[in-house]
């Protein structure tokens, strides 16, 4: 039963021609972005590459990226290309326990990656294994209105006391203080990320999500607290359950809310809901505990090799040459992102410049929520998040809900 | 010569001797071929992958990472609280869907009049129905919305004023936030119920409309002539004989509120935190949504609701095989 399945997605993937036969010199990239920049981006990239591998025939399919993630699924064993582009972390986890990306720790080994992406490379190792070589990542933390700060005297909060201190002339004048978008629930994991990495750190933030700690445990308990506190004392705007993201931006662009935890993209959001650079900033999610090394959330994209590569030599020599400090930087210049190879100049921005700062600085890097913690739970703890913030009441009945799906997730 | 074979005795052969019987299954093959393949082994299939644990993934070597759980699935579903609050939300859909027989049943006696443009208007209860479901449910998603659409606009109307924030830009302060319909818990799946009777009414609407053309006047007249009027009329005269109407309008409807999905997935995806899933819902986020991926478990939900389907469908089928035997 399940071969026929698997002929009858053969037969699927075959039909949709994401692929195409490969011989010796013929290599097939997957990539999974078809926004104008990033595939310029890319498609620049892989130019570069053929113009110094010019024996090397290569062929590039681009998918939309929700299309990908379920196309991956079936191409990988029915018609794998030589290189794919997917996420580290747990996101990469069933296929690397499957079997269906290949290490690659002679790549790394090679050219001296674990050297200059070692902030990276726990995220991308899996069971000693290393898989893939990431591209591009981005950093986290709070985008906030500067005009109204300036206008209400506030300065870039350092820790937590002064977080909560600046949101009250924030309410006063009728400014809430954060805005975000809850209906697609992610967001709400940026939140519940940098205040559990803020009162308990990295390797709390790991355990939970690698399932060695429960959801009731007085740290993540702690973490709910706070985040209540910055609930009741701060607070977020009404109806976040009934927005996305970017509908969470009006609020923000009209001057009704002052700062958003976001990942970098968004910063393009907010330009073109018409704020001018001067008008944004960045800073770091401020310090909890001062005791807790700062670590923050960092997700990645990267390349693997299939096990079904056709021609995994010249996929590892792509692998290689994506990996150079002369390749990422202008890449990642171009769609506005950070280059995990910490020997690559950035770009010219100041959320870049920030953003290098803060993630070069950091003491470990998560991947976000719901790319270290398998799907299920991620899913189940995303809409435990959002309850919570409906109604913060809810708190330990929302632990205990996530700790009996925790059992069920990690056997 | 063909006119040779003409006088010479003919022998039958096996085909002519059973062509009756045969040319039936002969015309029934190419849909008894695709009803296999896309209905029926899908369900033995899916019996059987519910006795698995899978990721939907393959090895290397193509062979299946599935793991025989045996009945385990239906063990977590039994424990797992999203299982319940969807099955108790399909039985909220199945009971107020039924709203949509009688409402659709007096608009069809509404428009059952001859007043110039009746065409019309019958169209216009009609056009829900034609529309797609998924615009049904974006109309109403922007219906409720708070912030744009007609419930908050009447509600900021009432309680809001207009000022200008700190930047210069007008906003509107608020007592109390606008009701969020579609991000309560509590009436979210309401809401929902709410957008799918719309085109069900008009649905039940023009099956009525087609009964009420069958009503037998001189049975109208004769109950007139022996005093019968209103609700009276209505309930022991045109009723029974809308009999096979209500029968289809109750089938429909029953199938419809027990296979709402479409409504859902564009509304709230589910949410807020799950609260307005049906069995439907919970199986496709299960199994093939970005966080499921967990086919076995996927498949457990879906027996559940085939084996609730199975009792109404089963049902109906008795009823239609006895009608028909009486109506010979």
């Amino acid at each position: 039963m399940f071969h026929k399945t698997k002929t009858a997605l053969a037969a699927f993937a075959a039909t949709t021609a994401m692929t195409s036969a490969a011989f010796a010199g013929d290599l097939v990239i997957n990539f999974d972005d078809l926004n104008p920049a990033p595939k310029a981006a890319f498609e620049a990239a892989v130019e570069a590459f053929k113009a110094e591998n010019p024996d090397i025939n290569v062929t590039v399919n681009i998918n939309d990226r929700e299309a990908h993630k379920t196309a991956i699924r079936n191409f990988l064993t029915a018609d794998a290309p030589d290189v794919t582009s997917w996420y580290p972390g747990n996101r990469m986890a069933p296929f690397t326990d499957a079997g269906l990306f290949q290490g690659v720790d002679d790549v790394w080994d090679d050219n001296g990656l674990r050297d200059t992406f070692a902030a990276i490379e726990p995220t991308m190792t899996r069971d000693g294994v290393t898989y893939g070589v990431p591209y591009s990542y981005y950093q986290w933390g709070i985008y906030y209105r500067k005009d109204l700060f300036d206008k209400l005297g506030l300065e870039e909060p350092q820790t937590w006391d002064e977080l909560l201190a600046a949101c009250a002339p924030m309410k006063e004048n009728g400014v809430t203080p954060f805005t975000i978008g809850t209906k697609f629930l992610w967001t709400a994991a940026g939140v519940f990320d940098y205040i559990n990495l803020r009162t308990n750190g990295y390797e709390v933030h790991n355990a939970l999500t690698a399932g060695e700690i429960k959801y009731t445990d007085p740290r993540i308990v702690n973490t709910f607290k706070n985040w209540e506190t910055l609930i009741n004392d701060c607070g977020f705007v009404d109806n976040h359950a009934s927005m996305s993201w970017q509908d969470a931006l009006a609020p923000f662009a009209n001057g009704d809310a002052g700062m958003y935890v976001m990942g970098n993209f968004a910063v393009s959001g907010m330009k073109d809901a018409g704020l001018t650079e001067e008008q944004i900033d960045y800073f770091q999610f401020p310090q909890i505990d001062a005791s807790i090394p700062r670590a923050e959330e960092a997700p990645a994209d990267a390349f693997f090799i299939p096990t079904n590569a056709k021609n995994p030599e010249d996929a590892k020599k792509f692998l290689a040459f994506i990996a150079r400090a002369d390749i990422q930087g202008p890449w990642n210049d171009a769609i506005g992102q950070l280059p995990p190879n910490s020997e690559a100049t950035i770009g010219e921005s100041k959320f870049l410049k920030e953003g290098m700062e803060t993630l070069s600085t950091a003491a470990g890097l998560a991947q976000f929520y719901d790319r270290d913690a398998p799907a299920a739970m991620a899913k189940a703890g995303m809409e435990g998040f959002q309850k919570f913030m409906l109604d913060t009441s809810t708190m330990m009945e929302v632990l205990e809900e996530l700790d009996r799906v925790q059992a069920e997730v990690y056997k | 010569m063909a006119t040779t074979d003409a006088n010479a005795p003919t022998k039958a052969s096996w085909i002519q001797k059973n062509k009756l019987s045969i040319a039936p299954w002969f015309f029934l093959i190419p849909a008894l071929c695709f009803f296999a393949v896309y209905v029926v082994i899908p369900i033995f299939e899916s019996l059987y992958l519910s006795l698995f644990e899978w990721n939907g993934l393959y090895r290397a070597d193509g062979t299946s990472t599935a793991e025989f759980v045996g009945f385990e699935n239906y063990q977590k579903l039994w424990t797992d609280p999203k299982f319940w609050v969807s099955l108790k939300n399909n039985v909220l859909w199945l009971f107020l869907f039924m709203l949509a027989v009688p409402v659709g049943l007096f608009i069809a006696l509404f428009l059952n009049q001859t007043v110039p443009g009746m065409r019309f208007y019958k169209s216009m209860f009609f056009f829900p129905f034609v529309i797609s479901q998924v615009v049904v449910g974006l109309i109403f998603g922007w219906f409720y919305n708070p912030d744009f659409g007609v419930v908050g606009s009447i509600y900021k109307a009432l309680y809001c004023e207009e000022v200008t924030n700190l930047l210069g830009n007008l906003t509107t302060r608020c007592d109390g936030s606008p009701p969020d319909i579609l991000s309560s818990a509590e009436y979210a799946t309401y809401g929902i119920i709410a957008a799918g009777l719309w085109p069900q009414i008009a649905y039940c609407m023009i099956l009525y409309l087609t009964g009420l053309n069958n009503v037998a006047v001189d049975q109208i007249e004769a109950a007139r002539l022996d005093g019968a009027k209103g609700w009276k009329m209505l309930w022991y005269v045109v009723v029974p004989q809308l009999k096979p109407a209500t029968f289809i309008a109750v089938v429909v409807t029953v199938i419809g509120a027990l296979r709402s999905f479409d409504m859902i997935a564009i509304m709230t995806q589910g949410g807020p935190f799950g609260s307005t899933n049906v069995l439907s819902y919970y199986m496709f986020e299960t199994a093939i949504s970005e966080y499921g991926e967990r086919y076995g478990y996927g498949s457990a939900i879906a027996t559940v609701l085939f084996a609730i389907m199975l009792v109404f469908i089963s049902y109906f089928l008795y009823r239609m095989y006895q009608d028909e035997k009486g109506g010979r």
